[in-house]
C-alpha cells in the first residue's frame, strides 16, 4: 500500500497554528460532518424511529380526541379534538427530542463509543453535541407535524400559520434535545432515565394545557407553567392554528430560545467532563 | 496547497520531531497514570509503546489528541501544541482505537465515507479517498457489506482504513491486534509495515512482543506512567538480556539452586511459573550450564528486556 505523503492535498485547508481558533470554537465543517453522519444513519434507521414518533402522539390523539371529546364539546371556543389535536404536537416533540438526547447520546458515549473514534477527529466536543441536538430537533420539526396533519383529516381547517409549526417544534425540540444530552451526561447509569421519565417528562406534558387549558387550575399552577418550555409550545402551536398573538407569542418564542440556549450550555460541559479526561 | 497550510507544514518541519512529550503528568484521583513520561518520536519511523496493561499507553495515547489533557508537561504532535491545538494536529493523524466503534448498521464504505467527512477529505476528492483505502485494507469486495457481517479481522482493517482516508502523516494505533488470531494478525502487521514504508509515522502500542519486534524501528518501554528505556529492538536485547537465554526446567528446589548460582555468578534471571529464564547465557561456563540439568538455549527477547529492566511481566 502507498501513502501520499502530501497529507492535506485532498483536504480543505486547516486553521493554521497562526489563527489557531480557541479550543470552543464551533467551525461549520466540523458541525456539517457530525451532521451529515446523523444523516448517513437516519436513511438506515428511520422506519422504526418515525414509526414511534408518529404512532404514539396520533394514538393519544385518537384516544383523548374521540374518548374525551364525546364528554367535552369545545374547550375555549375550538371543538376538542382540534385543541387536542394542537397540543398533542407539543407531546410529539417531546418525545422524539429528550429521549433521542438521553438515550441515543448515552448508548453513544458508554456502549458504543462513538464519541471516542469522532473526538479523535477534528471535531470538537460543542461541534459534535450541538450538531447531534440541531440533527434531533430537524427531525422533531418532522415529526411535531403528524398530529397536526391528522388532526386536520378530523377537520381541522388549514391556515398559513401552520407553516410555521415546523419552526417551533424544531426550537422546542433543540431544548428539549440538548436536555436529554445533558441528562446522559449526569446518570449515574441508563435506570436512572426512569426518574427523568416519572419526575419530569410526565409533569411536562400534564402541565402543558395540552388536554385541558390551564386556566381552570390554580394561580400558582399557572404561574408554574410559565417554566415549562413545552407550554410556550402549545401556546405557540394553538396560536399558529388559530390566530397569533404577536406580543405573547414573541414571548413564547423568547422563552424557548432561552431555555435552548441553557441547556445547550449544560450538556456540552456535562459531555466534556465526561468524554475528556 | 494554500498558504496556510505551507505555514502548517514549515512548523512542522522547524520541529523536527513527529511527537514530542516532556515530562508529562496525568492522575486520575489517587493513580498516576502517566507519571513523568518523555519521548520524541522521530518523523517516519514506527515506534512501539511497549508495556503491560495499566502502564499508561493508552492515557498517553490519549492525551495526544486533546482527549486526556495533562496535569502537566510538554506535548507537541506534528509541531502543534497539543491540547491547545490538538483539532490542527488531530485533521493530520489517524487514530486507531483499541474498542472497536465502527458503524454497525452501515456499510464499510459508508462507514469510511463518513470519516472522511469528519477528517475533511473534500467532497471532490471523497470517493476515490474512500476506494483508495478500501482496496489497501483489501475490502473492495466487501465495500457494500454491513459492518455487522464482517469478521474480526476485516473489521479491524475496516477500522485501520477508515484512519487513513485523509492520508495522514501521523498514525495512532492502540494495540491493533488486541484479542485477534495469530494468522489475522499477520494481515494488520501487513497493513502497518505498508504505512512505515511510505513514510507515515507510527505510534503503537502493544504488550506483544512479537508484534513490537516485527513492526517497530524504535520500542520505548513503559512502566509506572515513565519510559523506562527506548531503543531499536534489537539493541535493547543486546544491551539488557544479551545474546541467548537459558530455560531451565525441574523441580522448585532445583530452579531455586539455579538462582541462587546465578546470583553468585553474577547472571540476571528470572522464575517465571516452572521455569527460570538465565539471561547472557552465551557468557556461561558449560560446566555450570550443565549443573542445571534440563534446559533449553533460546534468542533473547523484548521480554526478557522488560522484565529485567521492570521485574514485571507482559501478557500474551
Amino acid at each position: 500500500m502507498t501513502i501520499d505523503e502530501s497529507p492535506a492535498s485532498a483536504s480543505t485547508p486547516i486553521p493554521t497554528a497562526a489563527d489557531s481558533p480557541p479550543l470552543r470554537a464551533v467551525e461549520t465543517t466540523a458541525f456539517s460532518g457530525v451532521f451529515q453522519r446523523e444523516a448517513t444513519l437516519f436513511r438506515r434507521s428511520w422506519p422504526a424511529t418515525t414509526f414511534g414518533s408518529i404512532v404514539e402522539p396520533t394514538i393519544n390523539l385518537i384516544a383523548f380526541g374521540f374518548g374525551l371529546g364525546a364528554l367535552v364539546a369545545s374547550v375555549q371556543g375550538i371543538p376538542y379534538i382540534q385543541f387536542v389535536g394542537t397540543g398533542t404536537v407539543a407531546t410529539a416533540v417531546l418525545f422524539s427530542s429528550i429521549f433521542a438526547g438521553m438515550y441515543d447520546t448515552y448508548v453513544k458515549r458508554f456502549y458504543w463509543k462513538t464519541y471516542d473514534g469522532i473526538l479523535a477527529t477534528p471535531v470538537d466536543v460543542p461541534e459534535l453535541f450541538m450538531a447531534e441536538g440541531t440533527w434531533i430537533a430537524v427531525k422533531a420539526g418532522v415529526f411535531g407535524c403528524a398530529p397536526l396533519l391528522i388532526a386536520m383529516l378530523f377537520g381541522l381547517p388549514p391556515s398559513w400559520g401552520m407553516l410555521a409549526i415546523p419552526f417551533i417544534c424544531f426550537l422546542t425540540g433543540l431544548g428539549f434535545a440538548f436536555m436529554g444530552q445533558w441528562f446522559s451526561g449526569i446518570v449515574p447509569s441508563m435506570d436512572a432515565f426512569t426518574y427523568v421519565q416519572s419526575a419530569l417528562v410526565t409533569p411536562l406534558f400534564l402541565l402543558a394545557g395540552i388536554y385541558f387549558p390551564l386556566s381552570n387550575l390554580p394561580q400558582w399552577v399557572q404561574s408554574l407553567a410559565l417554566a415549562n418550555p413545552l407550554y410556550h409550545c402549545v401556546n405557540l402551536v394553538r396560536d399558529a392554528v388559530f390566530g397569533w398573538q404577536l406580543e405573547k407569542d414573541l414571548g413564547h418564542v423568547a422563552a424557548l430560545t432561552i431555555f435552548a440556549a441553557i441547556m445547550c450550555a449544560l450538556s456540552v460541559r456535562a459531555l466534556r467532563r465526561t468524554l475528556i479526561d | 496547497m494554500t498558504s496556510s497550510l505551507e505555514h502548517l507544514t514549515a512548523n512542522d518541519q522547524s520541529d523536527g520531531h513527529a511527537i514530542a512529550l516532556s515530562n508529562v503528568v496525568k492522575t486520575f484521583g489517587e493513580t498516576r497514570a502517566v507519571n513523568g513520561l518523555t519521548l520524541d518520536v522521530p518523523r517516519g519511523i514506527c515506534m512501539g509503546l511497549l508495556g503491560p496493561n495499566g502502564a499508561g499507553k493508552s492515557t498517553t495515547m490519549r492525551m495526544l489528541t486533546g482527549q486526556a489533557l495533562p496535569d502537566s508537561g510538554d506535548i507537541r504532535v506534528l509541531g502543534l501544541s497539543v491540547p491547545k491545538q490538538s483539532k490542527q494536529a488531530r485533521a493530520r493523524m489517524g487514530v486507531v482505537p483499541q474498542r472497536e466503534n465502527l458503524d454497525e448498521e452501515l456499510t464499510c464504505r459508508q462507514n469510511v465515507s463518513i470519516w472522511a467527512t469528519l477528517l475533511r477529505v473534500h467532497r471532490r476528492d471523497r470517493e476515490q479517498a474512500v476506494d483508495r483505502v478500501l482496496a489497501a485494507a483489501q475490502l473492495t469486495d466487501r465495500a457494500d457489506a454491513k459492518a455487522s457481517t464482517l469478521s474480526g479481522g476485516m473489521r479491524r482493517r475496516l477500522l485501520i482504513a477508515r484512519s487513513l482516508v485523509h492520508q495522514p502523516s501521523l498514525v495512532l494505533l492502540d494495540e491493533p491486534t488486541v484479542g485477534l488470531d495469530p494468522q489475522i494478525r499477520g494481515d494488520i502487521w501487513t497493513l502497518i509495515d505498508g504505512l512505515r514504508s511510505s513514510g507515515v509515522t507510527v505510534l503503537m502500542s502493544t504488550h506483544y512482543i512479537e508484534e513490537a519486534e516485527r513492526l517497530c524501528d524504535d520500542v520505548a518501554v513503559v512502566s509506572h506512567g515513565r519510559v523506562i528505556a527506548q531503543g531499536a529492538p534489537s539493541a535493547l536485547v543486546a544491551q539488557y538480556a544479551g545474546v541467548e537465554a537459558l530455560e531451565c526446567f525441574g523441580s522448585p528446589d532445583r530452579l531455586t539452586m539455579i538462582e541462587r548460582r546465578c546470583d553468585e555468578l553474577g547472571f540476571p534471571s528470572r522464575r517465571t511459573g516452572p521455569t527460570v529464564s538465565v539471561l547472557r547465557a552465551e557468557a556461561i561456563p558449560l560446566h555450570v550450564i550443565e549443573q542445571f540439568g534440563e534446559a533449553l538455549r533460546r534468542p533473547a527477547n523484548l521480554e526478557d528486556v522488560f522484565v529485567r529492566l521492570t521485574g514485571e511481566r507482559l501478557e500474551g
